[in-house]
């Protein structure tokens, strides 16, 4: 019973449907983890506790009778100026980006210790009007939250990757990440673009929590369950690119699902990685052109 | 002369030694009886296992307001072993030798215990434990089990809820088994899918996923495929939840469903889970709140467990095993009228223990006792036991759609 079975078609679109959602949330959660590593060299580890104190934040929030959407207009800001805050700090001291990964890593378990104490070890979920929202087209269902997900994921990675492309903003970015030192001499203000890249990064992973929030129930120890997969998306997706780690996430998300659907459950991670060994092999540094 | 202003300088110098020998002597049996764990108090365990800080406390809070344990009170020496096995070994290496305590007792959970009984074995400790999940891997004669889930639980469990069903108003002949690969999850699995064989049920669906994993929805497009009458879910903390809240995105409400070790709160919480059964040694309702110090346990827990701010403040599996484990060690040290674990651990085997739980034995196979595992069900948002009926309240009965 738990070998290869051959899916009907109805069982194969839905665990499609919700592979493209969860991997949406990968790429979601990556996309401000790639900024962060390819543009400003910072291998920022607190990204994902960054995620998880927001959707606590938003929890709180929502309980308190605010609608889960709407606690964005409060945490997207907050969040813009901590990470901001967190840059300052790396510049300040001129932090290593091996070095990065200890201070964001230990930086992770402050935050982790915080909402500990806030919430409680115990598990925590988001009552809201979204969670019973679904509706079917076809024979497939379309649950709501994970749609809210899909459709934030797929609009910020856009946006992200239209203003690298197309603003005077994006293009300092890319040549600072490029040459620093060239990029300086033609009169880029990195110190400043850096706090505004490293708050929009520290913003996105808030967008993220609140996803999170919105479809998952939340621990603190939960910080570290995705950080394996969402770094293999940012790693697929190459680093520093917007669109990357949608593609690699949807990519991983859907391969999961897949292989949940036809073979055992218990695959999914070893094929998921198996992809991402194979395709760093075949096309090593990334999987986007 | 020499030999003799020896003499006195020995004699004076051993004076001084037994008089000082003698002062650490009457320290020791008049300051605190001090008793040594690790907790999972931060880490993927720690939701679990705050349940347990919380009923030690109390436990200890109330001994000491009798006077503690033989005339000296009790102090906890509780260290977190950040849900480690490996650190847990560590610390309670440390809690023998450096904090030289005077008693063990067992962290939360399998994996930790395994490591605490390593170090206890050592020692010559007795440990008694809360819950260890696997039985066949409890191989220390002076280890006790205070989670009555019987020696062969794999076989016993599946049991016992497959009679209760088949009591039920709805007798399944088709079982999906779906369950994580979480070790003391797995073997009760397949058990389970043992068990269905023998009773002559038909197995049309077996999955496992890896612990930790994040995706229900495949799974659950599965067993709506499968259309079980059954569905056992090898459930540990929040699965049962996320496979449910799968489920419902797809519109699927599963027959009769069952959840092994589910995180005991957010299940019974949630609209989906209705007529979910499960398994529990403890609930707060007749016959189980007469057992020894049930009421007076059950009050203090609610207050302390609310105020806490934990999800769930009801007494249940997790806080009844911890608080028996506790109850357990006192019987061993007040019959025996000392600290001597040898003496503990054979008064132990040797006799019955009134609990929380009821009266248990360890003089089974690896120390355990009886089966003490009945099946509750999700009736009107509360867990109801329903089977067997000898400790059924108010004419419980198990529900079927």
């Amino acid at each position: 019973m738990s070998g290869f079975s051959l899916p009907s078609a109805t069982l194969l679109a839905q665990s499609i449907l919700s592979g493209l959602f969860v991997g949406a949330l990968y790429g979601l959660m990556g996309l401000g983890l790639s900024l962060s590593w390819g543009l400003l060299r910072l291998i920022n580890l607190a990204h994902f506790a960054f995620a998880f104190l927001a959707a606590y934040l938003c929890y709180q929030l929502a309980g308190q009778g605010m609608d889960p959407l709407l606690t964005l207009v409060v945490l997207v800001p907050a969040f813009f100026a901590l990470g901001a805050l967190l840059q300052a700090l790396v510049a300040r001291f001129a932090i290593t980006p091996f070095n990065s990964l200890l201070l964001t890593f230990g930086l992770t378990g402050i935050v982790e210790a915080v909402i500990q104490t806030i919430w409680t070890a115990d598990f925590r979920k988001l009552e809201s009007t979204y969670a019973h929202l679904k509706f079917k087209v076809g024979v497939l269902f379309v649950p709501v939250p994970e749609l809210i997900t899909f459709v934030l994921a797929v609009a910020l990675s856009f946006a992200v990757w239209a203003v690298l492309r197309y603003t005077d903003l994006g293009k300092a970015l890319r040549a600072a990440a490029e040459d620093a030192t060239i990029a300086a001499a033609f009169g880029v203000n990195q110190k400043r673009n850096a706090l505004l890249l490293a708050g929009t990064c520290s913003a996105l992973a808030a967008v993220a929590g609140v996803c999170l929030a919105l479809s998952f129930t939340l621990a603190p120890s939960q910080i570290y369950a995705w950080v394996g997969v969402v770094f293999a998306a940012v790693m697929l997706g190459g680093l520093g690119r917007a669109l990357g780690p949608l593609i690699a996430g949807s990519l991983i998300g859907v391969s999961e699902a897949v292989t949940m659907a036809v073979t055992a459950p218990s695959w999914a991670p070893i094929v998921s990685f198996t992809l991402l060994i194979v395709i760093l092999v075949f096309r090593p540094g990334r999987v986007v052109p | 002369m020499e030999t003799t202003n020896l003499s006195r300088r020995s004699a004076v110098a051993a004076t001084m030694i037994g008089l000082t020998g003698m002062a650490g002597l009457v320290r020791a049996q008049s300051g605190p009886i001090r008793i040594g764990s690790t907790l999972a108090l931060t880490g993927p365990l720690s939701a679990t296992a705050q349940i347990h800080k919380l009923v030690g406390d109390i436990y200890v809070e109330q001994a000491n307001q009798h006077g503690g344990w033989l005339g000296r009170k009790l102090e906890w020496v509780v260290k977190d072993d950040q849900s480690k096995p490996d650190l847990a070994r560590t610390l309670y290496e440390q809690l023998v030798t450096a904090d030289k305590v005077d008693l063990l007792l067992g962290p939360y959970a399998t994996g930790a215990i395994l490591s605490a009984m390593g170090v206890a074995q050592r020692y010559g400790k007795v440990l008694v434990h809360h819950t260890l999940g696997v039985p066949s891997l409890a191989k220390y004669e002076l280890q006790f089990p205070a989670w009555s889930l019987g020696s062969d639980p794999a076989t016993t469990v599946p049991n016992t809820l497959f009679d209760a069903l088949a009591a039920g108003p709805k007798p399944p002949k088709t079982v999906a088994v779906v369950t994580s690969k979480f070790p003391s999850i797995q073997f009760m699995s397949a058990g389970a899918r043992e068990v269905m064989k023998k009773r002559g049920l038909t197995e049309v669906l077996f999955l496992e996923w890896e612990f930790g994993n994040r995706d229900f929805g495949p799974i659950a497009n599965r067993v709506k495929d499968a259309k079980p009458d059954f569905v056992w879910v090898g459930a540990i903390g929040l699965d049962g939840n996320l496979l449910l809240d799968a489920m419902k995105k797809i519109d699927y409400v599963p027959p009769q469903h069952f959840y092994l070790y589910p995180a005991p709160g957010p299940l019974v919480s949630l609209p989906e889970a209705k007529n979910a059964l499960s398994v529990t040694i403890f609930e707060e309702q007749p016959p189980f709140t007469s057992n020894k110090g049930a009421a007076e346990f059950i009050k203090l827990y609610h207050e302390r467990a609310t105020k806490a701010g934990l999800a769930d403040p009801s007494v249940e599996t997790q806080a009844a095993a911890s608080y028996t484990a506790w109850q357990i060690l006192e019987a061993g040290v007040t019959a025996t009228k000392g600290l001597d674990d040898k003496a503990i651990g054979a008064w132990l085997k040797a006799n019955r223990v009134d609990t929380l739980q009821g009266k248990l034995r360890f003089n089974g196979t690896g120390n355990f006792g009886d089966d003490l595992m009945r099946i509750k069900q999700v009736q009107d948002g509360k867990w109801v036991v329903v089977w067997p009926k000898d400790v059924t309240s108010s004419g419980a009965k198990l529900l079927a759609p």
